[in-house]
């Protein structure tokens, strides 16, 4: 299937790329991206080719998610592997990291091999599994890095169930460098965040609900830099939700840590711990929601680069479990279908260029997992997303791929929407 | 005249006026309560269900008294918190409670905002018993009845309250209604269990009781529970006795005529000392016999009709 | 549109005969009690003891009973009437309990002001005096003592204004 892509604004930091282009896809590959200097004319017709008029839209890399949940095996009622992958082209990506919290855990390689052959079957974008740190995350002792990786794990990570043990943290950076994979922390002090269901402050307690201070994320993002630090291990932080955590990647960076990366997550640039004050589960996650001036901090983060990637934690769950008594649902939000409409919501409010969002949303995600993709270069997977900026998009959780509906954006309006998303020269459009 | 809400899920809801309409109401049944025939049929035909989650004698008996003293049927349904994790969902249960024909569901839960999550859901008046470490409004209301019955008056006095605030649903519901009818509040316990925070609610935070309880109206003792004990909160209960225990001489560092209150069931000799409890100051059964009245004002008033 | 039926002259007329009638019809006023329903009746009451003390020179105890809590009405209002203090100062068991109303109409007011006087005590006989009498009862209800009957349609309402309340003495009829 041959596509053609015209008059579409490409921006691709990679190649240095931010104007308007044709863009010929043949073979599952990009065949040549041309610079349009007349934007005006129209392409002659191109026998044999789909032809994608892209006028006014933006054309970008495939997005790559670092942090997803697919669920399965052993939660398919939450999500499936076809459900998730789904919700992801939806979005606009065209590659997840799908997180080990799984049953079984995806802590050995038979279970890695199944992701990626039910992937290979039902999937409708690459899926790169992450391996756990420990075997069945029980924080105990090292799973088989380098089996994991034959099969396919491209980072290693104890998601969900953070790494208490700093010794085993030291020998998971220490060993990961055999293949020069990264470690993605959850940075949360158990002890410490006491059992809290949401963030701590004024807030939790007139909720009577338990709060998860900042400082237990703050005081394991620390310790995972400092071992970092220690080992020369590559570090990859999830879900920075602190202004605190922000500070300390920041003084890292500073020292010229360049192993030490990390993410933020579109709700944690875009709402506060306000979301739950009606008890509404759906906006119950963790690390929790925090205050403005985190929010801020996050956003600060991204404009700087301390902050390297824009992932979505998409964590489903089913309705049942979301419905109810707050302080038993499950934390999680179903993200894949409302990061790029939040990300675009920071650039429309000018905090955030359409360069760097690619850049936190393909370019740094590829770099990280190593896993190509996040440009438009010829010869490489046609992999890219067109975005209709002039398209507001009410987000109504009903209509989403995702199995999980359990989000706090319901009802918002946000001010664009992936149209079509071409993952290896396939077309999905929503048209 | 009426509540605007057809629920009563907290005090954070309520403003002053309606604050005032069941201390008022609270006033007439206080009168029936006085009576031989302490039962009026005002809401006679209505079914009143007390869904516990959480086990509790005290508040289930007195919703379930002042349910049939205004001549509802009343029906208590106990759900074992155990079985909550595996049975049935809080919302089936709520709505076949609420097919049973249940006009006033009263809801007690381990869980903070059970309350406002059936509230929307069902047309049942949902009236909260006490949710998690968020609310027990009815409490609240029923402590202000009592300080103005005792004192007259509640804007101007200045409370204590003692304890474990941070559990407390108690507290939190007195904190907002002492507030809303202007009373100066003083929180009195350990720094493990006064959150700092409550101070942006204009409350003052102390840690020593003999100086927080210096020229107060009104000294309100919280419960201690025992399981707080070993999970760091406080060492002992010995020393939370010396350093939050209600003495005789602690409570002579009030007013003279300050009143003691505890919202039942005490642990004498833990938060409280015998002789106290006993004593001239408390107002303890008061506050029980005033809680039949305010929970009687309350059903009646979200009695009417909705449309 | 309104139009005056009593005037301040006409009431205090009309409680003076009610107060003969009330004194002969029970052979004097020993164990009696005049019991008001909040919140015209009670005035009324009040100038009905007044007015008894006035002629046979003895104190009539005088209550206030409020019928809200008894009222038939549940299932229809939308809201809750206010529920006021009911003070009966003496033991009502084997009393003649005079009930005491502004106005008469339905008579579900007066049902309602029987069950809650009931729950007071077992009088030895209850009577029903109002000062105006307008027809159109629900219920087999007739007043003992009437000030003054007078006949209207269902779209007339009937109001007793008095001085208690600060306004000027006088029955009023009022329709659209």
């Amino acid at each position: 299937m041959k596509v053609f892509i015209q008059n579409g604004h490409l921006v691709d930091p990679r190649q240095g790329i931010d104007g308007i282009c044709d863009i010929y896809i043949e073979g599952g590959r990009i065949q040549k991206v041309r610079k349009k200097k007349n934007p005006a004319v129209r392409s002659a017709r191109l026998p044999g080719y789909r032809v994608i008029d892209a006028a006014g839209m933006y054309v970008l890399p495939g997005l790559i998610d670092l942090h997803v949940h697919l669920r399965e095996p052993g939660y398919e009622y939450k999500e499936t592997i076809r459900t998730g992958t789904e919700a992801a082209a939806r979005g606009g990506f065209t590659a997840v990291c799908c997180m080990p919290n799984t049953r079984p855990v995806n802590d050995n390689a038979s279970v890695t091999e199944f992701i990626l052959s039910r992937a290979r079957n039902e999937g409708t974008c690459t899926v790169l599994p992450i391996g756990a740190i420990s075997k069945g995350q029980k924080g105990e002792e090292l799973a088989e890095f380098t089996l994991m990786h034959e099969a396919g794990c491209v980072a290693f990570s104890d998601d969900g169930r953070p790494v208490m043990d700093s010794l085993l943290m030291r020998r998971a950076l220490e060993y990961s460098r055999v293949h020069d994979l990264p470690i993605i922390s959850h940075c949360e002090d158990l002890a410490l965040a006491g059992g809290g269901v949401m963030n701590e402050g004024l807030l939790s307690v007139t909720l009577g609900l338990r709060g998860i201070p900042a400082q237990a994320e703050e005081i394991m993002v620390s310790r995972d830099i400092s071992l970092a630090e220690l080992t020369g291990g590559r570090l990859h932080i999830a879900h920075v939700s602190t202004a605190g955590s922000v500070a300390a990647v920041r003084a890292a960076k500073k020292r010229g840590l360049a192993a030490v990366t990390a993410e933020t997550c579109p709700h944690y640039f875009s709402i506060t711990e306000e979301a739950v004050r009606e008890y509404d589960a759906n906006a119950k996650v963790n690390p929790p929601l925090r205050r403005k001036t985190d929010v801020e901090a996050i956003r600060e983060g991204l404009l700087d680069g301390t902050i390297d990637v824009i992932a979505t934690d998409h964590a489903p769950h089913h309705r049942d479990e979301k419905e109810g008594e707050f302080d038993l649902a499950p934390s999680g939000i179903s993200g894949l279908e409302t990061a790029v409409g939040l990300a675009m919501k920071l650039v429309a409010n000018g905090m955030l260029s359409m360069t760097t969002l690619v850049e936190k949303m393909a370019v740094n995600p590829a770099r990280i997992v190593g896993s190509g993709g996040g440009t438009v270069a010829p010869g490489t997977d046609a992999d890219l997303v067109i975005i209709d900026p002039r398209r507001e998009y009410r987000v109504d959780a009903e209509k989403f791929a995702s199995k999980g509906r359990n989000t706090p954006f319901g009802g918002w309006v946000l001010p664009a929407v992936p149209v079509a998303t071409i993952w290896k020269g396939k077309v999905y459009s929503w048209e | 005249m009426g509540l605007k809400t057809k629920d009563l899920v907290g005090i954070k809801g309520l403003d002053r006026d309606d604050i005032e309409l069941i201390l008022e109401t609270a006033s007439g049944f206080k009168d029936v309560l006085g009576r031989d025939i302490k039962k009026v049929p005002a809401l006679r035909g209505k079914t009143t269900v007390n869904l516990f989650y959480e086990p509790s004698t005290r508040t289930r008996t007195s919703f379930e008294l002042a349910a049939k003293r205004l001549s509802t049927d009343v029906i208590n349904i106990s759900v074992s918190t155990s079985s909550i994790v595996k049975g049935e969902t809080l919302q089936d249960t709520a709505l076949t409670v609420q097919a049973l024909g249940a006009d006033f569901i009263i809801v007690r839960h381990a869980c903070s905002g059970v309350p406002h999550f059936l509230a929307p859901r069902l047309k049942a008046s949902v009236v909260n018993a006490g949710d998690g470490t968020n609310e027990h409004p009815t409490q609240a209301l029923l402590d202000l009845f009592t300080i103005r019955e005792k004192r007259g008056k509640i804007e101007g006095l200045d409370v204590a309250i003692v304890g474990d605030i941070l559990h407390s649903r108690v507290a939190k519901s007195n904190i907002y209604a002492l507030k809303k009818l202007g009373a100066r509040v003083r929180l009195i316990g350990p720094p493990t269990l006064v959150p700092r925070e409550l101070g942006e609610l204009g409350v003052e935070i102390y840690s020593d009781m003999d100086r927080g309880l210096e020229d107060v109206d009104i000294i309100m003792m919280l419960r201690i529970q025992m399981e707080r004990q070993g999970k760091g909160f406080f060492p002992s209960t010995v020393e939370y006795f010396r350093n939050w225990g209600l003495t005789k001489n602690r409570a002579d560092r009030a007013k003279k005529d300050a009143v003691v209150m505890h919202p039942g069931p005490m642990n004498r000799g833990v938060e409280i000392a015998s002789d106290v409890a006993d004593g001239k100051r408390s107002v303890i059964l008061d506050q029980v016999t005033n809680g039949l009245a305010v929970r009687m004002a309350v059903l009646y008033l979200l009695g009417g009709v909705r449309g | 549109m309104r139009k005056e039926l009593l005037d301040k002259k006409d009431i205090e007329r009309a409680i003076t005969r009610m107060a003969h009638e009330i004194i002969e019809k029970n052979k004097g006023v020993r164990s009696l009690c005049l019991v008001g329903i909040q919140r015209g009746g009670v005035h009324i009451a009040r100038r009905l003891s007044a007015k008894l003390r006035e002629i046979e020179g003895l104190d009539i105890p005088v209550g206030s009973l409020d019928i809200a809590l008894y009222r038939d009405d549940i299932n229809v209002r939308k809201e809750q009437p206010v529920v006021r203090r009911t003070e009966v100062p003496c033991e009502i068991s084997n009393k003649k309990v005079v009930l005491v109303d502004d106005v008469l109409f339905t008579g579900r007011s007066i049902r309602a002001a029987m069950d809650a006087v009931m729950d007071l005590g077992r009088p030895a006989v209850i009577q029903l005096a109002v000062l105006v009498d307008r027809g159109h009862r629900e219920l087999p209800i007739k007043a003992d003592f009437v000030g003054k009957n007078i006949p209207t349609s269902l779209n007339e309402t009937v109001t007793v204004e008095l001085s208690e309340e600060g306004r000027a003495d006088k029955a009023v009829l009022e329709w659209a």
